[in-house]
């Protein structure tokens, strides 16, 4: 049906296409701990030791956890399983709230503390105008 | 190679479209921005900033669409040897990469209110800037070989090097932890963003939709022209 030339094209670029695929699959792979932008606390108790490089955490801000002492401020990250104490002075981003979601950048103290240099909100995938959240909530 | 390719019988419709586009496209906007500015509701966390939303996710929605649409024509095109496919790809990646941009910038300015960051390495932010340089690849490689044939295959292969990172950019979310949301608009399973916010970002896609088939057409006429002016030389 096909000339013997189109056959061909078809599949060297069925080749190709295979090919990559394998390899980006095997990079991701072997990537998966540099991609992840952050590490659970659940992680962070795993950890054979303490590493001094910064790093990223990731939970969701306990309730009731923030505590603002002077300039410093204090809170919880928990994923629900283990948690991690957060110390922190600066700026926080306006999505910054308890029980919503957080990532903190920064320097492990030891499993239980994590000096951080800086805070990023992480929203979540929802999304809806104030008055549905709080017909929401009266349920 | 030219069996089915006649430009002059292409041009003549595709030379009168823009105007009609055009007013479609000022039409659609209006409602789209009216909704997405003033009638949308502001979100329960985020206020007013959630507009920004109403912008950035159509134009990545619609860089992911125009790459994807460049492969494939690019790769049926080249297994084929259809020559419009090609013009038609060339044709469509300025807008691409443009609404990439768009994607970008809007990221970066929606970031800084709500997450604390213009930028951060996460997988769906590096992905969306790999995406970006496949579209300026693939535009350069346009520019640098005069011969066609060349261009073809070069361009073809840019695409299909650029393919593979598409499904890495709708995924990135759900495979690592990023400082991305999971996806909120699903088409199996109930979406998790409000019907009053979701009608304005269909309609603003739609708009964004237009306006790409609008540069896709101005595009397509010059490369129809170059064509015509050419089969003119050589007579």
């Amino acid at each position: 049906m096909y000339g013997r030339k189109v056959k061909l094209r078809f599949f060297f670029i069925s080749l190709i296409l295979a090919t990559l695929v394998l390899a980006v699959f095997l990079v991701i792979k072997s990537l998966k701990e540099n991609v992840i932008f952050f590490k659970s606390p659940t992680e962070i108790k795993a950890l054979s030791e303490i590493d001094k490089k910064k790093i990223r955490i990731g939970g969701m801000v306990k309730k009731d956890s923030i505590s603002i002492i002077s300039k410093e401020i204090n809170f919880i990250v928990t994923d629900f399983k283990n948690e991690i104490n957060v110390i922190y002075s600066g700026v926080v981003p306006n999505l910054f709230a308890e029980e919503k979601g957080v990532v903190a950048e920064g320097y492990l103290k030891d499993k239980n503390f994590f000096l951080a240099t800086k805070i990023l909100a992480k929203h979540d995938e929802n999304y809806m105008p104030p008055e549905v959240k709080a017909a929401i909530e009266e349920k | 190679m030219f069996k089915y390719f006649e430009p002059s019988k292409i041009f003549s419709i595709t030379s009168k479209a823009p105007k009609y586009v055009l007013f479609l496209f000022i039409i659609i906007l209006s409602i789209g921005l009216t909704e997405a500015l003033i009638l949308s509701p502001e979100d329960y966390k985020q206020g007013h900033s959630v507009r920004i939303m109403y912008v950035h996710v159509p134009a990545a929605w619609i860089s992911l669409g125009v790459f994807s649409t460049i492969a494939f024509l690019s790769i049926v095109g080249y297994i084929f040897k259809i020559r419009n496919f090609f013009l038609i790809s060339k044709s469509l990646a300025p807008s691409g990469l443009v609404f990439n941009i768009i994607a970008l910038v809007t990221g970066a300015i929606w970031g800084k209110p709500t997450w604390g960051t213009w930028w951060a390495w996460d997988a769906r932010i590096t992905s969306m800037l790999i995406l970006a340089l496949f579209y300026f690849m693939y535009l350069v490689a346009w520019r640098i070989y005069e011969n066609d044939e060349k261009a073809f295959k070069a361009t073809t292969i840019i695409t299909i090097l650029g393919i593979i990172n598409v499904p890495i950019i709708k995924y990135s979310v759900d495979w690592w932890n990023t400082l991305h949301q999971p996806a909120s608009i699903n088409i199996l399973s109930k979406s998790s963003i409000h019907v009053s916010m979701l009608y304005p970002l269909l309609m603003m896609t739609a708009a964004f939709a237009l306006f790409s088939l609008l540069i896709f057409l101005m595009k397509y006429n010059t490369e129809l022209i170059k064509i015509k002016n050419k089969g003119l030389d050589r007579l």
